[in-house]
């Protein structure tokens, strides 16, 4: 009898999962009609973003989304990791708990704090230093050139990757340390070195963990809202240059849906709110395709 | 005993809240610093009656009076025809105060720029890039201008601040008219997005060569630096309190009869000429009478005693002929 209650009342926990992942689809297709039915499928690719031509277009954002979170990654993964094996196999103890505990409280730090040391730090060391830098030595690429503003898709990717960095060294951090030591031990007893006990058997060990860290770090990045908004420049056009000013889906939607009128616009903001959502699952679903592939390789490695 | 007493207090308070008239209004957030005053001087002068705001946007405001969640809302621009239209009771737009928008800009060492109106609308076009353009120079003669690159700075949050700014620069180039137009939210040609006035005053801080624009009031707050703006008369004004009401005077003349005008660009050389009313919305025929009395009361004493509030936080007072024919308009309320 009571087996049953538990398992009734923990099903109903388990169905507002569902439930509540119905709902929120169900609730931004339904706003969102006006707007699908006045785009079709072409929002996906409209580059305009006009409220006052009532001409709306989703690639913008779509672009600035991805892209600041690509770039993001592209950073704070080796840095992470990095970290993560250095607290993990390398660090002495004392070292090793007090950069943990640093880390978790980066981790728990609200995301409008990171914009402000963002606009007072990142943004004028971008604008000074590193955008002159870089234009210089790859000025020939488009990415690097144009005005220097400080604001922009480079600078809103590096404050992600701070912001993104914490998660991933507090998780791959445990995800190493779940490695047995008999693991260790064997490739040491084989006649391995410390750097090749690391690198081939407890990286290798541990990588599902790594894997899923990242994937945080990367759902974190695309629906990161506050402190985008203030370093990315906010600008619904369309820029080859990194240094420009951009746009994320959770940014325009943060700036724009409190005083948006009328009906098209506003169920357009919706649309992009569902559109974050899809971006969200196919994201999801790519690094799941990752992680199944890498596993049979593991696998087969072994065998 | 004592318990009992003290029981009897809190049940005695509670009724007199519940009596107290309450009304509620949603709306513009550029004039909550004033309305919050209003409301809560209004309250000790008249302890029946509370009126609660809340500053969600002007946008949200008209949506929340069209579904009929708040007894009155408040707007930093005037309902458009369409949104009047969708409306169950006919609104009465009150202007309430007046407010100014300022060019802010980071020139070290170049004090009191003159921003003609060809000047303004070829910067924020993205046609004029460099701070030694010809057409700069010519508003500006004498001074020398560095060949620095133009970074524009507008607000990213849809404001009705955005929405005067760009009604203004509709109105002098048909350029901007014919292209980004005016409305809380546009299609910017150039430039970086911020939020918020603090947003936007920040980045021309720390930008060298930026300019952006920002509220009277935050710049009066915060003791910024400003450009003087010519206006229609091509007369050069710094924007003040005087200029901005004179500006409000300018326009009264050929005021429509709901009050919903756009006096940016207005005639008369005291008027500054990126100015506008904010209104608060209130519907003509209001059922409950208690409510009615007690808002048409507020109206009244906000166009004689309220007025006096404005200056000390920043805001621009109505002029005389505008409280006048706002008098005249509480009569239509039912």
């Amino acid at each position: 009898m009571g087996d049953e209650i538990a398992r009734l009342v923990t099903l109903a926990f388990g169905a507002t999962v569902v439930l509540i992942t119905i709902l929120l689809i169900w609730n931004l297709w339904g706003t969102s009609a006006p707007s699908r039915h006045k785009f079709g499928l072409g929002f996906l690719w409209g580059t305009n973003w006009d409220p006052n031509a009532n001409d709306f277009g989703a690639l913008p954002f779509v672009y600035g989304t991805v892209m600041t979170s690509i770039m993001a990654l592209v950073i704070s993964v080796p840095l992470g990791v990095g970290a993560a094996i250095f607290l993990a196999e390398l660090a002495p103890p004392g070292l090793s708990s007090g950069c943990t505990f640093l880390v978790e409280l980066l981790a728990a730090v609200p995301s409008v704090i990171y914009g402000m040391l963002a606009i007072f730090t990142v943004v004028p060391l971008m604008r000074e230093y590193i955008e002159p830098a870089l234009k210089g030595a790859f000025g020939y690429l488009p990415q690097f050139q144009g005005p220097m503003l400080g604001v922009g898709y480079l600078t809103a990717a590096v404050v992600l990757a701070i912001m993104t960095f914490p998660y991933i060294i507090a998780i791959s951090r445990e995800a190493l340390l779940e490695v047995p030591r008999d693991q260790r031990e064997a490739a040491l007893a084989l006649g391995a070195t410390r750097w090749e006990t690391t690198f081939k058997v407890v990286v290798p060990y541990a990588r599902l963990g790594i894997l899923g860290s990242i994937f945080l770090g990367l759902a974190r990045a695309l629906g990161e809202t506050m402190a985008i908004t203030m370093v990315i420049g906010n600008d619904s056009t369309l820029h080859a240059s990194w240094f420009a000013p951009g746009y994320t889906i959770a940014a325009v939607l943060a700036n724009e849906f409190a005083e948006a009128t009328g009906k098209v616009y506003t169920s357009a903001l919706v649309e992009l709110g569902l559109v974050l959502f899809l971006v969200t699952i196919v994201i999801n679903a790519l690094a799941r395709l990752l992680v199944l592939a890498t596993t049979r390789k593991g696998t087969a490695k072994v065998v | 005993m004592k318990t009992s007493i003290a029981l009897a207090g809190i049940l005695l308070a509670g009724t007199s809240i519940i009596s107290a008239q309450a009304i509620n209004g949603a709306g513009a957030t550029f004039p909550y610093p004033i309305y919050g005053k209003w409301f809560e001087e209004f309250r000790q002068k008249n302890p029946s009656i509370e009126i609660n705001y809340q500053s969600k946007g002007s946008g949200a405001g008209i949506a929340q009076l069209t579904e009929g969640t708040v007894d009155f809302g408040a707007s930093d621009m005037p309902m458009k025809d369409e949104q009047i239209a969708a409306l169950k009771v006919k609104a009465l737009h009150f202007p309430t105060v007046l407010g100014g928008l300022v060019p802010t800009y980071n020139l070290p060492g170049l004090a009191d720029l003159k921003f003609s109106s060809e000047m303004l609308a070829g910067i924020f076009l993205g046609k004029i890039t460099k701070w030694n353009d010809a057409k700069i120079a010519k508003a500006n003669p004498g001074i020398k201008l560095p060949a620095t690159d133009i970074i524009v700075v507008h607000r990213s949050d849809g404001s009705g601040t955005t929405f005067v700014f760009t009604d203004y620069l509709s109105k002098i180039s048909p350029e901007w008219k014919a292209g980004p137009g005016a409305n809380t939210s546009i299609k910017w040609p150039t430039g970086v997005g911020q939020q918020g006035n603090e947003g936007v005053a920040g980045m021309v801080k720390q930008t060298p060569g930026a300019v952006g624009y920002v509220e009277l009031i935050y710049a009066l707050k915060n003791k910024m630096e400003y450009g003087s703006v010519q206006n229609a008369a091509g007369v050069y004004l710094k924007a003040n309190l005087e200029s901005v009401t004179a500006a409000a005077a300018g326009a009264a003349n050929n005021m429509p009869a709901d009050f919903r005008v756009s006096i940016t660009n207005a005639p008369g050389k005291d008027a500054y000429p990126i100015a506008s009313f904010t209104w608060l919305l209130i519907p003509s025929q209001i059922q409950d009478a208690q409510k009615r009395t007690a808002l048409v009361s507020f109206l009244k004493w906000m166009l004689a005693d309220g007025q006096k509030d404005c200056a000390a936080l920043g805001y621009a007072p109505l002029p005389k002929e505008v409280v006048a024919r706002e008098l005249k308009q509480i009569a239509q309320i039912h």
